[in-house]
């Protein structure tokens, strides 16, 4: 499983990427928006981890671009805020309901990251 | 018992203690003074100086009025008196000079001519003929009177000096008060002599009898001595003296004011009768005469005293109605700015919480990260696997991290919420949201907090940051009333018609007094001015719980607890404007 990370620090999305990687999950990370999707262009991704809160382009809005390019990518949004507001407008638009907040426990993330490769292992 | 305080309005014991140098705009009693003061100066003023005005000249003129009506009186008076008597002197007259002396010395022929007189003109007593030595020559009458020498009496003098005299009222030999009437007979061949009628004074009296006198008038005759000559009612008989002194000469009628020997205020007009020596004299009683303007002075009075009392429930009665609006409108003011005061203070420290918990949870995370990082590497290099210590330590670090985030999700929750307008809330999460900034306190002082919310109350729409304030509010209360140890009871129920929902938050504090019960609600009202309270937490809530479509009640025994009762709709239909947090933006 490919699994793409975009959040602006650098230091918690780079040892996040390690430690899903260390659970065998192949990650890639940047830290911002635009290098995210340059990347997808050349590179196949089945996941997509996206900070809510990012510098330029907000993890909506990168979701939408990313989207276009690749109908299939599925997402998962982390928040600093424990909103709600975002919640909703989140699931909306990614018509899925994946949703942590930061700090983020890697055993909850890794239970998403599981459930989506069953789904798409029975679709 | 009459008690003052109920009709006092509520602005009259107001103290605005924070209006600082603008306190003489806010004084509302002087105000209200002011009002009175000058609304009754603008009403009254005019009023009480045109009925002076009327007063004046009413009485003026009535007096006017008495005076020219009893000069009216008197004139007429004097006009029939003088003709009465000068017709009678005319008669003689006509008498002597159609008769010859020897005519009148027959008693027949003087009998003849009385009889005449009476038919004629009536009231004639007697007939006398009395020659050139005084002497009685002839006398037709009822009393016996014959040969009487009459040369010392003064009306025969005056009668032989002047050819005609009436003389003033004297008792004379028939020792009855008359007056008498002589003609002297003058030719130069003929031997003079003098033609005599008595008047008994009863025809005066008769004559002023018909006078119409109203009521305690008195009208009476004088001789130019003072001395009565017909009786007066109330100031003596025939010849006796008056007590007025004699008026002066005046050949028109006067009227004057004098005070009676009673001392009473008297109207007193005369007349001098020219050709007689009489003096026509009318008295009438001031007091009696004033009677009808006394009546109209008295309705005038009443009026006035009815318009003063009118105009005085009026002025007052507006005064205070606008005053209090006044008042009123100005309590609302002050509340609306304290409120928005506190809800915007309570926004910035929303602002102010979430910023700082935003900035924390940042590091927090690559703090999580790092640890977890330090974790999985223990976890999955076979040589740490042993060192349980390594492990244990950082368990510990991630554990704490999680406290800490618990921590700023709180926060970040309760501060978001504070702008946030209608929504679907849980109540549960809600009193455990608020709860959670007091679990602290509640264990240092031993509180206990039970929280007694059934699971079928249903997620319902409706403010969530004014909720969060209310019960905030509430608790806060609680607390500050409770003793260390104390019990704190939130209980939550559904109404039998399932349309809303009754929370209540019950305390085993000290309890409000049942004189503060009525007035807990009201702004500013406080009794924690020791400890800085505004008075305005327990009015907001009301006003929140009020905006939100609810109601609240509160039951207090001193002593043993307060319970504060929320009812709430279901069904959220408050006005979505009315948002008491400003929008905090960002």
């Amino acid at each position: 499983m490919r699994v793409l990370l975009v959040d602006d620090e650098e230091e918690l999305v780079s040892t996040l990427a390690e430690r899903l990687t260390m659970r065998g999950i192949d990650a890639y990370w940047v830290t911002s928006g635009h290098a995210a999707i340059e990347l997808i262009e050349h590179e196949n991704f089945d996941v997509a981890i996206l900070d809510i809160k990012l510098p330029r382009m907000s993890g909506l809005e990168l979701k939408r671009h990313l989207s276009r390019r690749k109908p299939n990518l599925k997402f998962i949004f982390l928040t600093g805020h424990g909103s709600e507001q975002d919640y909703v407008e989140g699931s909306a638009e990614a018509g899925n309901p994946y949703y942590l907040v930061k700090p983020v426990q890697i055993e909850i993330l890794m239970k998403k990251l599981t459930e989506i490769f069953q789904q798409e292992g029975n679709s | 018992m009459f008690d003052i305080n109920r009709y006092k309005p509520k602005f009259w014991d107001h103290h605005d203690l924070s209006a600082g140098p603008y306190k003489p705009l806010f004084n509302f009693r002087l105000i209200w003074k002011q009002s009175v003061f000058l609304t009754l100066s603008v009403a009254l003023i005019p009023l009480l100086f045109l009925a002076a005005m009327d007063y004046r000249v009413t009485q003026k003129a009535e007096e006017s009025e008495i005076l020219l009506r009893t000069s009216r009186l008197l004139s007429n008076t004097r006009r029939s008196l003088s003709y009465f008597l000068d017709e009678r002197r005319f008669a003689l007259s006509f008498i002597v000079l159609d008769n010859i002396y020897d005519d009148l010395a027959d008693p027949v022929r003087l009998g003849q001519i009385l009889k005449n007189l009476q038919s004629g003109l009536g009231q004639w007593s007697d007939l006398s003929l009395i020659d050139d030595k005084g002497v009685q020559q002839n006398y037709i009458g009822p009393y016996t009177m014959k040969n009487i020498n009459y040369s010392d009496q003064d009306w025969y003098r005056d009668a032989v000096l002047n050819g005609s005299t009436i003389s003033d009222v004297f008792m004379g030999f028939r020792n009855v008060p008359h007056l008498v009437i002589a003609v002297k007979h003058q030719r130069m061949d003929e031997t003079p002599y003098v033609l005599r009628a008595a008047l008994d004074i009863e025809r005066l009296r008769e004559l002023l009898s018909q006078l119409a006198l109203s009521g305690q008038g008195d009208v009476f005759i004088i001789n130019h001595k003072g001395i009565l000559q017909t009786p007066s009612r109330y100031y003596g008989h025939v010849l006796e003296k008056m007590p007025f002194p004699i008026p002066d000469f005046s050949t028109q009628t006067q009227v004057l004011e004098r005070t009676d020997p009673q001392n009473r205020q008297v109207i007193m007009g005369y007349a001098y009768i020219t050709g007689t020596p009489f003096i026509l004299m009318v008295v009438k009683h001031k007091h009696e005469l004033m009677q009808p303007w006394y009546n109209t002075r008295f309705k005038l009075l009443l009026f006035l005293s009815g318009s003063i009392l009118i105009i005085l429930i009026v002025v007052i009665g507006v005064s205070t109605y606008l005053v209090n609006n006044i008042f009123v409108a100005d309590q609302k003011r002050v509340t609306t700015l304290h409120q928005a005061e506190y809800t915007n203070k309570l926004a910035s420290i929303g602002r102010l919480a979430a910023g700082v918990a935003h900035e924390i949870n940042n590091p927090l995370a690559i703090i999580n990260e790092k640890a977890g990082m330090i974790n999985d590497i223990f976890l999955f290099r076979k040589e740490y696997q042993s060192d349980t210590k390594l492990i244990g330590l950082v368990k510990a670090i991630i554990q704490s991290v999680d406290r800490c985030a618990a921590i700023t999700r709180r926060l970040l929750n309760f501060a978001r919420h504070i702008e946030v307008s209608v929504q679907k809330v849980n109540l549960k999460g809600i009193i455990q949201d608020v709860l959670g900034f007091q679990t602290k306190e509640a264990e240092y002082r031993s509180i206990d907090i039970t929280v007694d919310i059934p699971d079928d109350i249903p997620e319902f729409t409706s403010d969530r940051g004014k909720l969060q304030q209310i019960f905030l509010n509430l608790v806060n209360n609680a607390f500050s009333a409770m003793r260390d140890g104390g019990n704190l009871v939130i209980t939550a129920r559904l109404l039998a018609d399932a349309h809303q929902v009754r929370i209540s938050v019950k305390d085993d504090g000290c309890g409000i007094p049942e004189t503060d019960l009525k007035r807990i609600f009201e702004p500013f009202f406080t009794t924690k001015t020791s400890i800085g309270g505004t008075g305005l937490g327990l009015s907001i809530t009301y006003g929140l719980v009020r905006e939100l479509g609810g109601d609240i009640e509160v039951v207090s025994t001193e002593g043993t607890g307060t319970t504060f009762t929320v009812t709430l709709p279901l069904e959220f239909n408050g006005k979505k404007g009315e948002s008491h947090a400003c929008s905090t933006g960002g």
